[in-house]
């Protein structure tokens, strides 16, 4: 196979993987967001604790996290065609992509917006601040450099993911190279590929670690890390007190 | 200002439970700068996060500026809007200045304005403001990562004037602080609350805080406060362990055969040549174990452990005529306060 035969190939698989991917990532972040954000709300000691919303939150992203991408495009099918009104072709890959990308990106969020010092929770409190406020201007924006660490994470698993669309018709990079490199021979394109997607990946994780950087390092962390808080003890002179005792 | 009644926090987990409060009595009076003090696990950050809510207190009440915190609290963990509308003038600072990384200095001190409502002009004007009372007028720009301890304390200590407060609560603001920094941030909290009538409650574990800016101070041992009053009255009070730890003089006897006492002068008292006046009446030698003359709470207040020659028997009248001249002295060692009543009259 010759270059000018794989070119178009490659670049129509190229774009469906890129359809497929942005759009179930696009998805999978605005409504993993809230899901993780209430993760840790609800959860013990939280804000809105709640154990019931809990419980049932965690385990439905448990169940989802926990079944196999191919099993879920089919188990989804008939909720597929009752949004797209078909369940093969790109368009269709894109709900259980999407659908299996929330609870993924979902536990990233929790991870990371648990992380945000409580100490700053409690100081907008003590401004008067109420819960959406704290979710709004402390934990999204604390977490943000986590949280675009998180989507770059979720990009690249959802790219892994997109190579089973082509099971329902999907197309994109993956589908090229079971098609033509295992069921055809033709490793030549097979590996061809997988060096796209080699470079895709390398270009993303790049791009994200980059952006993650730039805002941590504008930001920086107020306070001593928490390491060295641990360190150091909280608090490091009783001795002037021990007179009193 | 502040008046806490009963106030008890208890905290359970795992069936489990410990009391961090117990039945605390707390009165802070306007304009005035009052420290609790105590050891770690004393029930003191227990004390502060109570005043605001951040703690909902098991039992007892809070009164903060005439309103009765505890009543807005409602039932629910949550807070609701009375009493998130209270706290927005309560300021508070804490020991890691809990500054928002992704947020300008200037961002920072205007994040509770913009929870008020304020508008964006009127924002950055207060804020600027703020900052330049602080001292930290070039600093608007910078993020906190930038600033050293002092300046991060700076842009919290200006974040929590933001909501024009009346009231101040610091949580251990200077115990991260080295002690020079330590000293700048107190001489500003000191600043602020002579310039804008601040009523300041801090809690602390460091006993120079207290000195060189409380009017009044407690003591918490065991979620209880143990002693409090102002300052002065607290020096003027025998066996006061806060006193003594206020204004330690050390010195150890030299011999069995002698009266060890501790003397306090405050006030005229201070002026006065007691000691020479002490030795020429009696005929006895006195030698000085300890001293120390230091302003606390504004007042200048001076200390010293002398030694007489012969038991405290020996030693009823001389003990008697420092008395008489307005000191306050204790004998150290002595475990009969009744004996040294009876040696007065």
């Amino acid at each position: 196979m010759t270059w000018s035969q794989m070119q178009p190939l490659l670049e129509q698989a190229c774009a469906e993987t890129l359809v497929m991917v942005g759009w179930s990532t696009l998805i999978a972040v605005v409504a993993g967001l809230p899901i993780g954000v209430l993760l840790v709300l609800t959860d013990k000691g939280g804000l809105l604790q709640n154990t019931v919303v809990n419980k049932v939150i965690g385990q439905v992203v448990n169940i989802g996290r926990s079944m196999p991408f191919i099993i879920l495009m089919v188990a989804l099918m008939s909720f597929t065609r009752w949004v797209t009104g078909t369940t093969i072709g790109s368009a269709a890959a894109i709900v259980p992509l999407a659908i299996g990308g929330i609870p993924f990106f979902a536990r990233l969020v929790e991870t990371a917006v648990r992380e945000v010092d409580h100490g700053l929770v409690e100081a907008v409190q003590s401004m008067g601040g109420s819960t959406w406020t704290i979710v709004r201007k402390v934990l999204v924006p604390e977490a943000l450099p986590s949280l675009i660490a998180s989507t770059t994470t979720t990009i690249i698993a959802l790219i892994g993911y997109s190579a089973m669309a082509g099971t329902v018709g999907g197309g994109g990079l993956g589908d090229l190279a079971v098609r033509y490199g295992y069921q055809r021979f033709e490793t030549g394109l097979m590996w061809v590929t997988v060096a796209v997607l080699a470079v895709a990946i390398s270009l993303i994780q790049f791009a994200g670690d980059y952006a993650a950087r730039a805002l941590h390092r504008r930001g920086g962390r107020s306070g001593p890390s928490p390491r060295l808080r641990f360190l150091k003890a909280k608090e490091p002179a009783a001795a002037d007190i021990s007179k009193v005792a | 200002m502040i008046t806490t009644t009963g106030l008890t926090k208890v905290y359970r987990s795992r069936g489990r439970e410990v009391t961090a409060l117990d039945g605390v009595d707390l009165h802070v009076r306007e304009g005035e700068v009052y420290g609790v003090i105590g050891q770690s696990g004393a029930g003191k950050s227990s004390l502060i996060r109570c005043v605001n809510l951040l703690e909902r207190p098991t039992a007892g009440t809070v009164t903060v500026a005439g309103q009765d915190l505890t009543a807005l609290a409602g039932r629910g963990p949550r807070a609701g809007r009375d009493l998130r509308r209270a706290r927005s003038r309560i300021g508070m600072v804490f020991q890691h200045f809990n500054l928002l990384s992704t947020r300008t200095v200037q961002d920072n001190v205007e994040l509770p304005l913009e929870i008020l409502g304020t508008s964006g002009k009127e924002r950055s004007r207060k804020a600027l403001e703020l900052l330049d009372l602080v001292g930290l007028a070039d600093k608007a720009k910078a993020y906190p990562a930038q600033l050293s301890g002092g300046q991060k304390q700076r842009v919290g200590i200006a974040r929590a004037l933001a909501g024009d407060p009346k009231v101040l609560l610091s949580d251990e603001a200077t115990s991260a602080l080295d002690p020079e920094t330590t000293r700048s941030i107190l001489a500003l909290l000191r600043d602020l609350n002579r310039q804008l009538g601040l009523t300041v409650l801090l809690i602390t574990h460091e006993m120079d805080v207290v000195k060189s800016i409380c009017d009044s101070a407690a003591l918490m041992e065991k979620g209880r406060i143990v002693e409090s009053g102002t300052v002065s009255d607290l020096l003027a009070t025998p066996g006061s362990e806060l006193a003594a730890a206020l204004f330690p003089v050390g010195g150890e006897a030299s011999g069995d055969d002698r009266t060890v006492v501790d003397v306090t002068f405050h006030g005229d008292s201070a002026t006065q040549p007691v000691i020479s006046q002490l030795s020429r009446t009696y005929n006895i030698d006195i030698s000085i174990l300890g001293a120390a003359i230091d302003t606390v709470g504004g007042l200048q207040v001076g200390r010293m452990r002398i030694e007489l020659p012969g038991r405290y028997e020996d030693n009823v009248v001389p003990v008697g005529f420092l008395r008489e001249q307005g000191l306050q002295v204790e004998i150290v060692g002595q475990e009969a306060p009744a004996l040294v009543k009876e040696g007065v009259k």
